[in-house]
């Protein structure tokens, strides 16, 4: 890597910089400022010093660390069978296995939680059951072990995703060297395979924790208070909006966040993960021995079950009249549709609108970073890569607010209105915050390609936005995609931006109407008719993307 | 780049559609079914004009409010908790407004039903009470609850539900109305005991009737249109107006700096009209009217509180809820929302040694029980305290400086300190209680 760059690498670094600040830098400061201002306009530390004393904030912290480490294991426990057996071997279904895997993550967590209360809460399904054969029930969903639970069955898919593009970029060569020295199973995992799809790993283990440790939506439908991002949203939505421990809160969760990104780069740091070729055709998959393959199929189908249950739940529940304390609905009706499709169809072109917007963004700009960052030597890099990250640690509630007040005056041109009140507001806000994930995409995605091939394209006479057109990004195609798919998803679930954003209800996306209606007193049916629609429609959205990116792709090859 | 053309195009259509006609926007924490009633009643009756309901939780509403630049900000403010009109109208974000309609009383028992300034109006009336779910108390063999007192029995240990009054405007009026029925002190016995009975303490007050609607809860502390409407729509439960209950009114009043202000007025006119009135009264509805005749048309057996048939024994005072609001919610929540697990425990070991004592009666072991109950459920904040205008103002002011942070979470830890080392103590008073028995 040199130390040079030109002109134009600069100029894309300080567009995306200026970017950055007055969308995410900017708004956010106009709030957390609130952490260290005193009354008299100036500044202090003293609202730090009042967090360390509260035990509350000290017992919240080691909670949150606590769900967000036992999160991982347990996501790891689902996601690496599950994207090693249908990558690296023939496996029956291994698509559908895939796409099924990604199902949690389109569904907003607090729906997926309140439809997991349905089967596994304390008068769920499956309690009931129990209850009637047994005269026992497991209390799953309670406390912080119901939280691990719901949000490992919610946030694998990102360990799933990463890991997966990972195993299949690696260069298969590696491992038939291996097996020719004679490993194999466990061992050939462990000390090859594995190693070598580390960055993909990393990338999502680290999205995994990042994300459980301040998720505010689940905690709250489990009614789990005593975590840290809950207390932050308690403590600005009922002391009031100007109580700076609330923001103290904010502060931690920032920097914690930003440490624990920091950790997995330095972790990744110095290794080599850089493979000659794109491997993995599908010829060159290995066999399971029969009783290998029953015992993987066997688990994955039991994966399955438990991840889908949300699905079915919320499906159960779009298709019920009344559901009160019994194991399946006491009548079904189709009339949740019929309420849905009259008032809420405005809603699912938003959805699309937005987040397939946001979505595109955030590739744009992710890929650009992640050039910039590994492949130039503009000056200051690194910190476009921590400022876009930084998003990712930013509750939606402080970015929202950021917005409002930061953009209450700016007009857009053309009469369309102040910006607050317009889609492209929506667009920016979700972008913003999903830029992280489709950096991480990107970023792994390029730390993979050896820089030996660019220096080959570059010899042989193309210039350097050419190698790049032609060869960096068909060969990172499979991390954009990625990045654009989690980013859309994660989108189309967001909802504590989406709340305060929300200035009319024709401009409101899907999240906020399942939301509205999920809040219904007359029973929840409209909302899960909602939600099931939001997965339809997303997955719908996701495979067009897919097709979209794989289209393309074709004609680049072509050409 | 031929799809960024196709979503540029998309996005400058969308908005351009939506200006195109006359509109109003009411901001309301109120439930789809009450909402999406009065939009299609009044668009029906003023062709041309659209309704935009945005719905969001009151506290988020008022920031809403609040950070909305002058002339753009929505027209009508709609939601049940007084203390949110408070706020709005000392920062200035209300506008008076006299529909002038004619027939609504002035006062429900001593509480105003329209603010005394003329800044909000009340819409329509709630009662507080509590909810069942028939099938959950069937199948575990319960009664069905009468009364606040009855929530504190044994019999619905880890059956009951409630919200947090820091999470919800209407569950802060039921635990006040609590707190001024019973006094101080026993008042606050009472609500230590419901919740250490309860399952769950919910981060919104709807998380209430929706669990005992779906049976996660048996019972709940509810406010009463999310206890009826539920009912009405054919889900097994049961409501029930305890004789210690207030009526308080649910407001609606015009933002300053509004959008489209007449139409604004137009519609908080329409809401207190007669025809306006009625829906209130629809099965999915299931609210008070504020207007006395519209009464006339109500089904039979449904409750109307000018009538006298819910006994409302409080006279709820607004200005004491208000002086002590915050300090209200800051003890629930750190004595009871963030150590409910410890509060819990206690009033297990307390409800066990009371079962193995009635078996076997011992003297030392009812007074090691009495201490128990007596660590467990005595406030952390005496009267004394609550009386004391210097304590209240330093909670009343929301925007602290350093200083005064730093003494309130001092307090705030203190509380939760106390209230930790009272149920450990509980725990174990009642466990020395209970062997005692053998």
């Amino acid at each position: 890597m040199s130390a040079r760059f030109t002109w134009a690498q600069a100029a894309v670094a300080l567009a995306i910089a200026a970017f950055l600040f007055a969308f995410l830098i900017w708004p956010v400061m106009t709030v957390i400022w609130v952490a260290f201002a005193d009354r008299a306009g100036g500044l202090t530390l003293s609202h730090f010093g009042a967090f360390f004393q509260i035990t509350l904030m000290r017992e919240s912290f080691a909670n949150s660390l606590y769900v967000a480490g036992m999160t991982v294991i347990v996501t790891s426990l689902i996601a690496v069978p599950l994207s090693y057996f249908t990558v690296r071997f023939r496996f029956r279904g291994a698509a559908l296995i895939q796409t099924l895997g990604v199902l949690p993550l389109i569904m907003p967590a607090f729906v997926g939680a309140s439809a997991m209360q349905l089967l596994f809460g304390r008068s769920g399904s499956v309690n009931l059951l129990l209850m009637d054969a047994f005269g026992i029930s497991i209390p799953i969903m309670e406390g912080l072990n119901g939280v691990i639970f719901v949000e490992s069955l919610h946030y694998f898919p990102f360990i799933l995703l990463n890991l997966s593009v990972a195993l299949a970029n690696i260069d298969t060569s590696m491992e038939e060297a291996a097996q020719n020295l004679g490993a194999s199973g466990w061992r050939l995992f462990r000390r090859v395979v594995f190693p070598l799809a580390l960055p993909g790993y990393i990338a999502g283990a680290s999205l995994v924790f990042i994300k459980v440790f301040d998720d505010l939506g689940t905690p709250l439908v489990l009614n789990v208070t005593n975590m840290l991002a809950p207390q932050a949203y308690l403590r600005v939505t009922s002391i009031g909006i100007e109580d700076p421990i609330g923001y103290v809160i904010c502060v931690f969760l920032v920097v914690f966040s930003v440490a624990a990104m920091a950790g997995s780069a330095w972790f990744l740091k110095g290794r080599d993960f850089a493979t000659l070729q794109r491997g993995g055709a599908a010829g060159l998959r290995r066999r399971l021995s029969p009783w290998q393959a029953a015992l993987a199929y066997g688990w994955i189908a039991l994966l399955l079950l438990l991840v889908l249950s949300p699905h079915l739940g919320l499906l159960l529940l779009s298709l019920s009249r009344v559901w009160s304390y019994s194991v399946l609905p006491d009548a079904y009706t189709l009339e949740n549709y019929a309420t849905v499709f009259r008032d809420a169809t405005g809603m699912m072109v938003n959805t699309l609108l937005y987040c397939g917007g946001a979505a595109l963004l955030d590739v744009i700009i992710g890929t650009a970073i992640a050039y910039l960052v590994l492949r130039t030597g503009v000056p200051g890099r690194q910190w476009l890569d921590h400022m876009a990250t930084v998003a990712l640690a930013m509750p939606g509630v402080v970015l929202g607010i950021g917005y409002l007040r930061s953009f209450r005056d700016v007009d857009l041109p053309l009469g369309m209105g102040p910006l607050t009140g317009s889609a492209l507001i929506f667009i920016l806000a979700y972008a913003i915050r999903r830029l992280p994930y489709a950096l991480r995409s990107c970023n792994a995605a390029l730390a993979q390609v050896h820089l030996s091939l660019e220096e080959a394209a570059q010899n042989l006479g193309a210039s350097r936005g050419r190698t790049i057109v032609r060869v960096v990004v068909p060969m990172m195609m499979g991390g954009i995609l990625a990045g654009f798919v989690t980013s859309f998803i994660t989108a189309a679930g967001e909802i504590s931006e989406t709340i305060l954003l929300t200035s009319r209800e024709s401009l409101a996306p899907m999240s906020y109407g399942i939301y509205l209606y999920m809040q219904s007193i007359a029973g929840r049916g409209p909302g899960a008719a909602l939600g099931v629609l939001a997965v339809v429609l997303v997955g719908l959205g996701t495979y067009l993307s897919h097709r979209l990116v794989a289209s393309r792709q074709a004609s680049l090859e072509r050409r | 780049m031929k799809t960024v053309n196709r979503f540029a195009l998309l996005f400058a259509a969308v908005p351009a559609l939506a200006w195109a006609q006359q509109q109003v926007t009411i901001v309301t924490s109120f439930p789809k079914e009450l909402t999406s009633a009065y939009q299609r009643d009044f668009e029906k009756r003023n062709p041309g004009v659209k309704v935009e309901i945005l719905n969001k939780a009151t506290p988020a509403g008022v920031a809403y409010v609040r950070e909305t630049r002058p002339g753009e900000r929505p027209d009508v403010f709609w939601a049940s908790a007084p203390d949110a009109f408070e706020v709005l109208a000392k920062e200035g974000l209300l506008t008076k407004y006299d529909p002038g309609i004619k027939g609504i009383p002035n006062k429900i028992g001593n509480y105003p039903i329209n603010d005394p300034q003329g800044f909000y109006r009340g819409q329509a009336l709630a009662g507080y009470g509590i909810m069942w779910n028939t099938r959950y108390l069937a199948a575990r063999k319960l009664p069905a609850p009468r009364e606040w007192a009855d929530l504190a029995k044994p019999v619905y240990f880890s059956h009951v539900s409630t919200s947090s009054p820091s999470r919800s405007g209407t569950t802060h009026l039921t635990m006040e109305t609590i707190l001024q029925g019973e006094g101080w002190t026993k008042g606050w016995e009472q609500i230590l005991r419901i919740c250490g009975n309860s399952a769950a303490i919910t981060e919104r007050s709807f998380g209430v009737p929706d669990g005992v609607s779906n049976g996660q809860f048996g019972i709940g502390l509810v406010i009463d249109f999310l206890g009826l409407a539920p009912k009405n729509s054919g889900f097994p439960v049961e409501f029930v107006y305890p004789s210690v209950t207030a009526i308080v009114p649910a407001n609606i009043g015009l933002v300053n700096g509004a959008k489209n202000a007449e139409l604004g007025r137009r519609f908080i006119h329409y809401s207190l009209s007669p025809e306006g009135q009625a829906l209130l009264l629809e099965k999915a509805i299931s609210r008070l009217p504020v207007l006395p005749e519209t009464y006339k048309s109500a089904p039979a057996g449904y409750p109307n509180p000018y009538a006298g048939n819910i006994k409302a024994k409080v006279n709820f005072d607004s200005e004491l809820a208000e002086s002590r609001y915050y300090v209200v919610s800051s003890v629930f929540d750190h004595a009871i929302t963030f150590r409910h697990k410890e509060l819990v425990v206690a009033t297990r070991a307390i409800l066990e040694a009371e079962r193995r004592l009635a078996a076997k009666p011992s003297a030392q072991g009812a007074q090691r029980l009495a201490e128990a109950k007596a660590v467990a459920y005595t406030p952390v904040v005496d009267e004394s305290k609550v009386r004391d205008k210097e304590f209240l103002a330093l909670f009343s002011d929301t925007k602290r400086d350093a200083a005064r942070t730093k003494r309130v979470t001092a307090l705030e830890e203190h509380w939760a300190n106390e209230a930790k080392k009272n149920y450990a103590r509980a725990a174990e008073l009642a466990s020395e209680a209970g062997r005692l028995a053998r």
